[in-house]
């Protein structure tokens, strides 16, 4: 299997401070994987290389099959090529409508030109309707998402996520500030999404991402400490020693 | 079919829109009826200039509100922008119209004129105040109408495609960017103070209100043309920001302007946005510029100090950004009170030991109600009509506003 996403070797110090050390990692396609480790490990890090946030000192990234790099690209472009965003707090766009925060989101050509020209299509309605209605904000398309509630503007978001229609979706603590019926339904929304696409889950929850049921990725100091099922790394003598020791 | 994503018509979008047209119509309708030129002689020509200028102030400032108000870069330099474009609408007025008046004194001579001695006469006409006889190379298309008003739309929409390419491709935001454009301003300003930049220095360019071949057409008409002209401009830019703004753009922008991070994670290019919207404001303050100064009558290096383009903001400040009208509001209401403060026909209050003369005083005034806006008022005069509305029609689109099951728990708030 060819990988969607290829880090290899990668390094970033801020100050003096190695934030990401040596770092590599691939994902496949339609792939589901959960990123843990403690506080300072750089998984924040990573999402910022992965997106064009931050460049690394050192180190390739490469995309998709033609092996793209992403590091020359700006973090519009990368977005573009087909790489999603979620943020660990909600962020959609508050002083606009639930509606339009999707259009905004929805495929389409994004120049300042396009998007002069742009009218909503029927096919586009009904693409916002249906991602609407799939996260159960129906009803509120007309309310400035600033008044929806933070559970609501979690599904939003990832809405607009769903909208951009990405190839990978690098997701960071979905499961922060919800309830555990949110959780849940989180949970089979993500597994569900990485049928077709690779999914990245960044978490500090360990219930959450045993209930992803996924390989697992274990970061500690800027690089890959273990790697295998949630049972396997959470058996390995060193990742108990510097991530659930600790607790 | 969800309602909020029918498709609805374009004035049902914008309602400011109808409102906005009718009353410059009617405004348009009532100076023509009072003007001394068509109708019934009860306004003066001065006034009639004094509203046109406002209009053309009115149309820098719907420029200001979008590149502020809805995208969030605030420039403190688009004054800039509008000097240029009445150095350049100038150059063709003072040129064609001195030409004029060399030809004629030439003409009692034995034999008809050269060019060469034309070209002479209209040098040493315009450029003897800065002690040069000949024509600088900026002058090159000075004889062309044409050409000039090209550059009208070119000098202003070049000058800032190059200082925004430059500002917004390094992530120049915020204050940073504000002070640059500041920078840009006194830069030009202070290049255009030289004798030698080729525009007369400090004395600037004027007698812009004689139109070359119309020296009979006396002020009168010419006054209610461009106030006309003023106000076709300020409503046709109006329809065509409103139908820019509320669109898909609109929702970019104003993206742009809330969380610019986001909008890039979402594949837009934030700053060819940035770029656009800096550039094609600049191009409207340059136009409204070019129908400013032909009424002003002299425009001169002093119009590109960097205090100009800090009223500019506060008008819309004052006004409301963040929508269109606001903005007009602003910018008619601010400058139409200062021109009566400092016209001196405000009585002067006599405190007994201190007599405040409004001359010197109007701009603490300004200064203050700028501070009281932005600490009270956030939203402006523009604000006024949410009151309004709200009073008269909560729209609440039978939604509830509280939270509701999936709001944050209060276990989770204590957290």
């Amino acid at each position: 299997m060819t990988a969607l996403l290829e880090v290899s070797g990668v390094s970033v110090t801020f100050d003096g401070f190695r934030a990401i050390n040596n770092l590599s990692f691939s994902i496949g396609p339609a792939e589901m994987r959960a990123v843990i480790g403690p506080n300072g490990a750089g998984k924040t890090t990573f999402m910022d290389i992965v997106t064009g946030k931050t460049r690394p000192d050192t180190g390739s990234v490469t995309w998709g099959e033609r092996s793209v790099s992403l590091l020359k690209m700006t973090e519009a472009q990368i977005a573009r090529a087909g790489v999603g965003r979620k943020f660990q707090r909600p962020t959609v766009f508050e002083d606009q409508s639930v509606a339009d925060n999707l259009i905004l989101a929805l495929q389409s050509k994004r120049g300042p030109l396009a998007a002069l020209r742009f009218a909503l299509s029927g096919a586009g309605r009904d693409r916002v309707a249906e991602l609407a209605a799939e996260v159960g904000l129906t009803d509120h398309l007309a309310r400035k998402a600033g008044e929806l509630s933070h559970g609501q503007k979690q599904w939003l978001e990832i809405a607009m996520l769903l909208a951009q229609e990405p190839k990978l979706l690098l997701v960071d603590e979905p499961a922060a500030g919800m309830t555990l019926a949110e959780r849940e339904r989180t949970t089979a929304m993500l597994v569900e999404m990485a049928r077709t696409r690779a999914v990245v889950v960044v978490e500090h929850d360990m219930d959450f991402v045993r209930r992803l049921n996924c390989k697992v990725t274990v970061l500690h100091e800027g690089r890959v400490l273990a790697e295998g099922t949630l049972d396997h790394v959470t058996k390995d003598p060193t990742v108990v020693d510097v991530y659930l020791g600790r607790g | 079919m969800t309602a909020p994503l029918a498709p609805r018509p374009f004035l049902a979008r914008n309602p400011s829109v109808g409102w906005f047209l009718g009353i410059l119509a009617a405004l348009c309708l009532i100076v023509v009826i009072l003007s001394p030129a068509l109708g019934l002689d009860m306004v003066s020509t001065s006034f009639i200039k004094t509203l046109g200028k406002t209009l053309c102030l009115c149309l820098a400032a719907l420029a200001m509100d979008v590149v502020w108000g809805y995208t969030g870069i605030l420039s403190l330099g688009h004054m800039a922008f509008f000097a240029l474009g009445g150095y350049m609408i100038g150059q063709w007025l003072m040129y064609a119209r001195t030409e004029e008046i060399v030809l004629l004194s030439l003409a009692g001579g034995p034999i008809p004129p050269t060019a060469t001695e034309v070209a002479q006469g209209v040098a040493t006409q315009i450029f003897g105040v800065v002690g040069s006889s000949d024509i600088p190379a900026i002058w090159s298309f000075a004889h062309s109408l044409p050409l000039q008003l090209a550059l009208v739309v070119l000098v202003p929409g070049i000058i800032a495609l190059v200082f925004g390419w430059l500002a917004f491709r390094s992530r120049v935001t915020g204050v940073y960017l504000s002070i640059l454009t500041q920078a840009m301003t006194l830069a030009l300003s202070l290049y255009l103070f030289q004798n030698d930049s080729g525009l007369r220095g400090n004395n600037g360019l004027s007698g812009l209100q004689n139109l070359p071949g119309l020296a009979a057409t006396s002020q009168d008409a010419v006054s209610l043309w461009f106030f006309l002209a003023s106000a076709a401009a300020l409503g046709l830019t109006y329809v065509l920001l409103a139908w820019a703004t509320s669109g898909k753009f609109g929702s970019v922008l104003r993206a742009i302007r809330d969380d610019e991070a986001r909008v890039r994670f979402l594949g837009y290019p934030v700053e060819g946005f940035k770029l656009f919207v800096f550039t094609a404001t600049a191009i409207l303050c340059g136009i409204a510029g070019a129908l400013y100064y032909p009424q002003a009558g002299i425009i001169n290096p002093a119009e590109l100090a960097p205090i100009a383009s800090i009223y500019l903001a506060v008008w819309v400040a004052i006004g409301g950004r963040g929508r269109l009208y606001g903005a007009v509001i602003g910018a008619a209401f601010v400058s139409l009170v200062s021109s009566w403060f400092t016209g001196g026909r405000v009585p002067a209050i006599n405190l007994g030991f201190y007599t405040i003369d409004w001359v010197d005083w109007w701009l603490v005034l300004l200064g203050l109600s700028f501070v009281l806006v932005t600490l009270f008022a956030p939203k402006g005069i523009g604000g006024l009509f949410d009151l309004w509305q709200g009073l008269r029609a909560p729209d609440r689109k039978g939604a509830p506003l509280g939270p509701d099951q999936g709001a944050l728990q209060e276990k989770e708030a204590l957290e």
